[in-house]
């Protein structure tokens, strides 16, 4: 399951090599500039692949001392 | 006296009595003074991480960006996203080794791992030296805020004081405990504060978010989307990638870590942090509704964008919860600056001079060089004019320069020596107060294509710092080949 440990790229991915391609104002998404939903989306998305990230980690799996 | 006056009173006091009342129960040793005593769980490792991004910048600064540059604030959100993913895999091993070896700063993490007080000495300077324009920074934000939200009725040179007192004041009682406590009454404030902001002044004024934008868009065409040339994608996109490496180079926040019980402590958080993040987007709200609504506000005077709208919009006395706010914000972030300033001194300036220095004594000088941080933050912060201003650009480009001798000290194998992680760090802070203090920047170099001229220039810094962390760590292991033959 360590793989999964990869997902880790996508954010960058997303949030650094995607706005080229997503830089526009509309079409509005939920009243934001496209450019900015965008943003929020992977936003959301990071909090959800974290969460994904740390449910498949073993290390977490230790009890607290 | 008036409408706004009391609430701004009521928060000072708040964040005086949560500061003291921190304290109960605990014998204020070094430990538990600078790193809590490591038991800190999810929540408070939480509100300390938060209190440290969320300061008057956050306030005052995120709405000032959206307001006078529009799309370019965005980079905000974008790193801070970046960095926890990142810190999802950097802080856990950080507070493994720190917890194991009883470090108390960032720079004792540099003195183990390369077995260097000199080292040790230089990332304590490095550090120091970004950390006061910061706390200058929140002095100043503080001075704004009382000064405008209490309608003039405090001057902000008195305000300023009254802040710098009552923060020396709790963290020299409290220390990292009264940061903790303080957190919570400026983290729910904030959060209801700016979120009904956010909602109701473009709702007020546009009729809606959607409205707002196409109204911004009709009057500023190109103002929320990435300009073509100066902040643009290429701007954009190295800014927030160098940000999120720095991120956790702070000392204050690298340092928080430490009060974690656990490593799961600090992996939950990676996921609640990037939603809290979100706050800044109503902070962006705020600032946009206000650009078409208070126009006019040009250079520094842009942070003064939330204010003006607040007193347009409220009656005084809600102007004056917001001003709490606003000075909740500036008082927490500023505890932990101070109080990590202070143990850098005591704890790697002093002790570097006087080995023989124990705990007791460390965490006595700690306390004591509380107040005298504070007044030469005050002071700078009354009497200083640009220098401060490019201080405080240059800081986090400082610490970021940090991040390389980190990383890969968290190898298994070191590669770098302890002499090429100082002359790496050296460097690499050489060229950034070269490049900052000669105004350098690449739009100067015509020939660059233009993609490569919007590149942020602290790129060339780190570079510059790992190639020579490269170089003379080679170095240093190509000479002592021969000398460790000759031993043998």
């Amino acid at each position: 399951m360590r793989s999964i440990r990869w997902l880790a790229v996508v954010p960058f991915l997303a949030l650094i090599v995607g706005p080229f391609f997503v830089n526009r104002a509309t079409p509005l998404i939920l009243g934001l500039p496209f450019l900015l939903a965008w943003i929020v989306a992977w936003i959301l998305l990071t909090s959800i692949i974290m969460a994904v990230i740390y449910a498949a980690d073993p290390a977490n799996r230790e009890r607290e001392p | 006296m008036n409408g706004a006056l009391p609430f701004i009173a009521a928060a000072a006091l708040l964040a005086l009595a949560l500061g003291f009342l921190a304290r109960r129960g605990k014998d204020m040793n070094l430990e538990q003074w600078t790193v809590g005593g490591r038991g800190f769980g999810s929540v408070f490792v939480f509100l300390l991480l938060a209190g440290e991004i969320y300061t008057t910048f956050t306030f005052l600064g995120g709405s000032g960006f959206a307001y006078g540059k529009g799309a370019p604030a965005y980079y905000i959100l974008a790193y801070g996203t970046l960095a926890y993913v990142l810190s999802y895999f950097l802080l856990p091993p950080i507070w493994r080794y720190a917890k194991d070896n009883r470090l108390y700063s960032q720079s004792d993490f540099f003195v183990h791992k390369y077995d260097s007080p000199t080292l040790g000495v230089i990332v304590a300077l490095v550090d120091i030296v970004a950390l006061i324009p910061y706390l200058v920074l929140q002095f100043k934000g503080l001075g704004i805020i009382v000064d405008i939200a209490g309608y003039g009725a405090i001057s902000s040179t008195l305000a300023i004081w009254i802040g710098a007192i009552i923060v020396a004041a709790y963290v020299m009682v409290s220390g990292v405990h009264g940061s903790a406590w303080t957190s919570v009454a400026k983290d729910t404030m904030i959060l209801v504060i700016v979120v009904f902001l956010g909602i109701y002044l473009p709702i007020h004024y546009y009729g809606g978010l959607g409205p707002m934008f196409t109204a911004i868009d009709q009057a500023k065409p190109g103002f929320t989307v990435l300009p073509p040339h100066g902040q643009s994608l290429w701007w954009f996109s190295s800014t927030v990638l160098l940000t999120a490496l720095g991120f956790y180079m702070w000392p204050h926040s690298f340092g928080s870590i430490y009060t974690a019980r656990s490593a799961k402590v600090i992996r939950q958080n990676t996921i609640v942090l990037p939603l809290y993040q979100l706050i800044l987007l109503f902070v962006f709200f705020v600032g946009f509704a206000a650009t078409l609504q208070v126009p006019g506000l040009t250079g520094s005077d842009i942070d003064l964008a939330l204010f003006k709208l607040s007193v347009k919009t409220f009656d005084p006395w809600f102007v004056g919860v917001i001003g709490a706010t606003g000075v909740l914000t500036a008082l927490v972030p500023g505890s932990m600056i101070l109080m990590t300033a202070a143990t850098l001194i005591a704890n790697n300036l002093y002790r570097a001079v006087n080995p023989s220095a124990d705990d007791v004594q460390v965490s006595r000088l700690a306390k004591l060089l509380v107040p005298l941080v504070a007044l030469v933050a005050v002071f700078f912060t009354l009497k200083g004019g640009e220098t401060i201003v490019a201080l405080l650009l240059m800081g986090y480009s400082f610490v970021t320069q940090l991040f390389p001798a980190l990383v890969l000290s968290l190898a298994h194998r070191n590669f770098a020596t302890r002499e090429g992680a100082m002359a790496g760090i050296i460097a690499g802070v050489a060229t950034v107060a070269a490049i900052s203090l000669s105004g350098a920047n690449f739009h100067k170099l015509a020939w660059l294509p233009p993609q490569v001229q919007d590149l942020n220039i602290g790129i060339v810094a780190l570079a510059v710092n790992f190639i020579v962390l490269i170089v003379v760590s080679l170095a240093m292991r190509l000479s002592a080949e021969p000398a460790r033959a000759a031993a043998e």
